[in-house]
């Protein structure tokens, strides 16, 4: 089911000048999100700036009886529909569409799912890791960002069973460096008859080595990307990415409705500039 | 009360018609929509062949409008009619196949093949797509071309035939005019105006086509300007466009002189904005005691207004 619902802002917290995490009163949308799922948030009730902006669910919220009552999306302050969504109060309404797009295929135990998250790209892997802590199946979360201050919510994780892995550019919390380092050794350590099954969003140039990473270790892996997005419905053929398929020419496909989780080996990476 | 409208022999429930490459197939937005509540949907421009259309960035933000070269990816008419036609007509859609060439030849051949399907409501010639350089828009930006390509469709369909114009020329109405004259049942008006926006930092255009098509409520007062013009010079119903968001929006353009309209950005904002716009045209037909909204269309009113503090 999709829905598009004049949500009311509930929270709005400001991690820093750059990050917020808003908070909507969207029950039906957060009852339906798979993991993975994003939703598309109108800025503005004016036409200025137009469009809608994707954003994964980042947690669906629930009352004391479990029932979903609102969810929460990771907000970084890059333009002008961002810069709005990072100013906005508690009271405001803000529209919001979804839940849309091909969400995360959870592998089941034995197997192990390691999710790696750079930055911002930590949205979509609270509502995968619970869907995993239900299956049972062992997870890891590797967590990269540039300094100890922008690893957000890493308790989250924790909380959910999971085990943490953190990275920082500076060293100032974690593995000094980037995540993909940690990931690497785990690689290569683990034996090879385990199954593991990778999960990646993050920056262009991190999913780009993660799913070489996985390539050469021979694992499966789904990234989440994410693409400029004029309506998230596959009305618009704006976001999208460049797909091989075996037997045929590269193809330009719709992340919003074939993604934004696509089979790692399906992009052609060389192709993704942003 | 009637909210239906005639296009030629074509008669639409109401005046709605999803734009072309604003509502992909149709059957994306089936989740969103009821797609038989719709006057029309007119999809996504068809060649013969598939085609990837351009790389990405294809879009940008613009005050109150947006930017696109998407530059016409698509599956092909063949795809189209085994893929996507039996799950339009199965949602009973009122189809308008919007139909792009390279040449006069490829017009006519698409026309062909269309008008052996089950389930196609009219052609929209696409002769003003700005985004691609080989095709379409060569014939719409002369009155020449505009005329051959119409008349060439025209001998080999019994569909509806109705040119999308470009505004990107002097006078829209000579256009208009020309079509006409080829035999086309309608026209519509207006595609994207040729635009382009730059990166001041790094003095790279936005979009990897360096120009694209503007849409949204920035043009909207110039298609409503073009719309009038045409309707003054042509007898043709006018299918009216550019930047429509409200049911006011619509009214405009019918009291312009559109018979119908197509809504194309405004979807992208707000999928589910077409029982909305229904019922903002009821209430309005309500208050102005209108029993057909058919009646409108055309009744600008351009009396002077006497005014006596000018005379005095």
């Amino acid at each position: 089911m999709l829905f598009d619902i004049d949500a009311a802002v509930l929270e709005n917290r400001r991690l820093s000048e750059h990050y917020s995490v808003l908070v909507l009163e969207a029950p039906a949308i957060a009852a339906a999100t798979q993991p993975g799922q994003f939703v598309m948030l109108k800025p503005t009730r004016s036409t200025d700036p137009l469009l809608r902006r994707p954003f994964s669910v980042f947690e669906v919220i629930r009352n004391d009886d479990g029932t979903p009552s609102a969810l929460s999306i990771l907000n970084k302050r890059t333009g002008a529909g961002t810069a709005l969504l990072y100013d906005v109060e508690p009271g405001a309404t803000l529209g919001c569409l979804g839940p849309l797009g091909r969400p995360f295929e959870p592998v089941t135990p034995p197997a192990e799912a390691w999710m790696v998250a750079g930055g911002v790209g930590l949205a979509p892997f609270v509502t995968l890791a619970s869907r995993l802590q239900q299956l049972g199946t062992p997870t890891t979360l590797f967590y990269g960002a540039r300094t100890a201050a922008e690893l957000y919510y890493a308790e989250i994780f924790e909380r959910l069973g999971v085990h943490v892995v953190l990275a920082t550019e500076d060293g100032s919390r974690g593995v000094a460096g980037r995540v993909t380092a940690p990931l690497a050794d785990a690689l290569s350590s683990v034996a090879s008859e385990s199954e593991v099954k990778l999960y990646v969003c993050g920056p262009t140039p991190m999913m780009r080595a993660v799913a070489r990473l996985a390539a050469e270790n021979q694992r499966a892996c789904d990234v989440s990307l994410e693409q400029v997005m004029g309506c998230g419905m596959g009305g618009c053929y704006s976001c999208v990415v460049l797909t091989r398929e075996a037997g045929h020419a590269p193809h330009f496909v719709r992340s919003c409705i074939d993604g934004p989780v696509f089979d790692s080996t399906r992009i052609v990476w060389e192709a993704l500039t942003h | 009360m009637d909210l239906s409208v005639s296009i030629g022999t074509l008669r639409l429930a109401n005046p709605l018609i999803a734009a072309s490459g604003c509502f992909g197939y149709g059957v994306e937005y089936a989740n969103a929509v009821d797609l038989a509540s719709l006057g029309g949907i007119a999809v996504k421009g068809l060649f013969l062949s598939e085609r990837e259309g351009h790389p990405p960035p294809r879009i940008v933000e613009t005050p109150s409008g947006m930017l696109n070269a998407i530059g016409l990816q698509g599956i092909g008419v063949h795809r189209f009619i085994a893929e996507k036609l039996p799950e339009l007509r199965r949602h009973r859609a009122v189809v308008v196949v919007n139909i792009c060439g390279t040449t006069i030849d490829e017009y006519v051949e698409l026309a062909r093949v269309l008008s052996e399907a089950e389930g196609v409501a009219a052609l929209e010639l696409n002769i003003s797509c700005p985004n691609i350089k080989e095709g379409g828009i060569t014939f719409g930006c002369s009155l020449t071309g505009t005329h051959a390509v119409v008349s060439a469709v025209r001998k080999v369909t019994r569909l509806p035939v109705i040119p999308k114009l470009t505004p990107n020329v002097t006078d829209v109405a000579s256009f208009a005019r020309a079509a006409e004259d080829a035999g086309a049942d309608a026209v519509s008006l207006v595609n994207t105006f040729l635009a382009m926006a730059i990166d001041v930092e790094t003095r790279r255009p936005r979009l990897s086509n360096i120009v694209g098509g503007l849409s949204g409520p920035a043009i909207r007062p110039i298609a409503v300007r073009m719309v009038y013009e045409c309707r003054q010079a042509v007898r043709l119903p006018i299918i009216g466009m550019g930047g429509i968001t409200t049911a006011s929006d619509v009214l405009e353009f019918l009291i312009a002189g559109a018979t119908a309209v197509q809504i194309g950005t405004a979807n992208f904002v707000d999928p589910m904005l077409w029982p909305k716009l229904l019922d903002g045209l009821t209430s309005y037909m309500n208050r102005h005691g209108i029993v057909r909204l058919s009646e409108l269309t055309g009744t600008l009113d351009t009396t002077r207004e006497e005014h006596a503090w000018i005379s005095s």
